[in-house]
């Protein structure tokens, strides 16, 4: 796979069209009917998830949140590629990985309301909260990589950074030593094409991001990222290159962020609507959609009826997130350290005499 | 053992005992490090646990983060206090983060050990001595030992702690004094200073090389009749404002004597914790004998820079006549 889509020819992996019709046999996965059936509907779930997440933010019921529309078909491969073994280092944009990780609903919520609690994911083993200095996490992944690989372990890393990520020294510091120490590590770059308002050919004048593989001597292919059998195959291949030992596998997810960065941006600023009418032809969950509709494996009632479940769904989880306690004081100090000092103590307990006083003020 | 012998053995002893403890940096593997602080371990307990990196600190301290969440206990070498700067994004915004955002279900128990400090005739970039800002960032702990005893104990203790340790070495004093270690394994807790000696008329704080110079100081002050007690501080962050202001409760006088740049460092934090804890028992203002707000200068200069026993002894003797 490697050397049929040689980065450096800016060969690019496509498995179906924008009309879900199927363009290369070779490399579809075999994957049942049921799995793709789920597979899109664990995308069409992230995508009522991501818009509605970003309602509530319109509304005033929750913060800053990074939409993922126009994303799913990475975070869905991602997802269904990982196992519970596995771990996953995310950046911040992967809301279809963390869901298929395990991470609930109700705890992402919790974090973009405001609450670390949100982030800790507790009730999954191996997933890494959100990281926001961008490209740091890719040398957590790659460390990981070393304690699995000393340890004689089977487990695979999967990493996650944005088109702008790559041109962060830790972008190379992390491929470097990945490299080096032959770790099992596949960084996934989203390129969505777009850092905030920041294009892609501003950002390297590379010819695309997987070819910086190739001078750090590990492999990289530039894939359809808005093609869900094309990134499932990569990644499987990819998965199956790691676990031999090989090393670690730089993957290129070509795809388009149709939202805003966060809800605090306004790409209209940045960008044509021509653009977004042409990248909007691409969007992964219709050319799945085509695809299932073609071989008579969903029905647009079938499909609003999944979504009219899902929102229920989300809102549920939602309210959950509401209905959460509210913080307390411990909750700022109680882990800034393992061992507490004391004098770290004294300044809670200074605090809590204050807040007291204030009370008694009412 | 001098300093350099006393913090291998402890290495070793880790080594040894624990399989999760894994050593690496620039030349820390084969070479044994610039300053031969590892030199022999690789050896003992081969490449996959003592090693080589690429030249990257940010990598370096990045990937320890990475393999500390997996459950290791990584104990990483950078060459220089200078050089710390490049893994600042990974030492502030993980090292010391991971347990806090992850909710505790992640830790970073891992040394980052480097050499600090002046006197040792070096080019630029050598001779820092940053220990404030990291005492300033919440999450992690730092500290400096002045003894090859204290440097084994604490380097220990250091490798056991779950939190990130932040362990300064300083490296004119790496081969400069030589003590009775014990073979044997022994921890010394972090966050506890140690009174070295006692005294009635002044206290002075001082930590790793400084405690030298203040201790020859102290000769030419006890000819003139006055009685120092000194503190060697071990733990700049967490910091043991008790032992501090117990000592100041009984001299009345309080000296601190830093390498680092003068202003918003260690010696100003214990200034101030004269002042907050111990104010009405003050009889001279607090004194700061540290390194001026400048860089650190080659060597054909540095002597104007560096703290000598005369400077110390200078100051001292003016606190106490105030």
């Amino acid at each position: 796979m490697f050397k049929e889509f040689n980065p450096a020819e800016d060969k690019i992996l496509r498995v179906i069209d924008n009309e879900g019709q199927l363009i290369n046999k070779k490399w579809m996965p075999q994957l049942a009917d049921e799995q793709i059936q789920k597979a899109y509907n664990d995308m069409l779930f992230a995508r009522v998830a991501d818009t509605m997440a970003v309602s509530y933010q319109r509304q005033g019921r929750m913060f800053t949140y990074p939409p993922n529309l126009g994303q799913e078909a990475i975070s869905g491969a991602l997802g269904n590629i990982m196992t519970e073994e596995d771990w996953l280092v995310p950046a911040f944009r992967e809301l279809g990985a963390w869901l298929a990780k395990g991470a609930t609903l109700k705890d992402i919520f919790l974090y973009f309301k405001g609450n670390e609690e949100g982030n800790a994911f507790r009730n999954v083993k191996k997933l890494l909260p959100m990281a926001v200095p961008i490209a740091s996490q890719l040398l957590h992944a790659v460390g990981i990589g070393y304690a699995i690989k000393l340890r004689n372990e089977k487990d695979i890393v999967y990493t996650v950074v944005g088109d702008g990520g790559t041109s962060e020294g830790d972008f190379h510091e992390a491929l470097n030593f990945a490299a080096v120490w032959k770790v099992p590590v596949i960084f996934v770059v989203q390129n969505n094409q777009f850092a905030i308002s920041v294009p892609f050919s501003k950002q390297t004048a590379s010819v695309n991001v997987a070819v910086k593989s190739l001078a750090y001597g590990m492999p990289g292919i530039k894939v359809d990222g808005n093609d869900y059998f094309a990134m499932y195959s990569a990644l499987d291949y990819s998965r199956n290159y790691a676990s031999e030992g090989k090393g670690p596998v730089l993957i290129e997810a070509l795809t388009y962020r149709k939202g805003a960065h966060t809800t605090s941006d306004d790409p209209t600023k940045y960008r044509t609507k021509e653009e977004e009418d042409f990248w909007g032809l691409t969007d992964p969950l219709t050319r799945l959609n085509k695809f299932l509709k073609a071989k008579k494996l969903i029905t647009d009632t079938e499909e609003q009826t999944l979504i009219e479940q899902y929102k229920k769904e989300v809102d549920r989880s939602f309210e959950e997130a509401e209905n959460y306690p509210p913080t307390v004081l411990d909750d700022v100090f109680k882990y800034t350290y393992v061992d507490i000092p004391e004098d770290l103590k004294i300044q809670q307990m200074e605090h809590e005499k204050f807040l007291k006083w204030k009370e008694a003020q009412k | 053992m001098n300093m350099v012998q006393a913090i291998n053995n402890a290495l070793e002893i880790k080594l040894r005992e624990d399989p999760t403890v894994v050593l690496y940096g620039e030349d820390a593997g084969f070479e044994g490090g610039v300053f031969r602080v590892t030199e022999g371990l690789q050896e003992k307990f081969g490449e996959q646990r003592v090693f080589d990196s690429p030249l990257a600190e940010s990598g370096i301290v990045g990937t320890a983060v990475g393999m500390a969440i997996a459950g290791l206990r990584p104990i990483v070498e950078l060459q220089f206090c200078g050089f710390v700067y490049p893994a600042f994004n990974q030492i502030i915004s993980h090292a010391a983060r991971i347990h806090n955002r992850s909710r505790g279900k992640f830790k970073t128990p891992m040394v980052i050990r480097f050499p600090y400090g002046g006197g040792i005739n070096a080019l630029e970039h050598h001779s820092e001595s940053m220990e404030a800002m990291f005492g300033h960032i919440p999450g992690l702990k730092v500290i400096i030992p002045s003894t090859p005893h204290d440097a084994k104990g604490m380097l220990i203790a250091a490798i056991e702690s779950d939190d990130t340790v932040m362990f300064m070495e300083p490296k004119r004093i790496y081969r400069a004094i030589k003590q009775e270690v014990s073979e044997e394994k022994y921890s010394i807790p972090i966050g506890k200073a140690k009174v070295l000696t006692a005294g009635d008329d002044i206290t002075v704080v001082a930590y790793g090389a400084m405690i030298r110079e203040v201790q020859k100081a102290m000769v030419m002050a006890k000819s003139k009749n006055i009685s120092v007690e000194l503190i060697d501080l071990r733990s700049i962050y967490p910091i043991d404002k008790e032992t501090i202001i117990k000592s100041v409760q009984k001299t009345g006088r309080l000296m601190i004597v830093t390498e680092e740049p003068k202003s918003f460092g260690v010696a100003a934090e214990i200034t101030a914790i004269a002042n907050e804890e111990a104010f009405l028992y003050l009889e001279a203002p607090v004194k700061r004998v540290a390194g001026f707000d400048t860089i650190v200068p080659l060597p054909a200069t540095e002597h104007f820079y560096l703290i000598t026993p005369e400077k110390i002894f200078y100051e001292l003797e003016k606190t106490v006549k105030f």
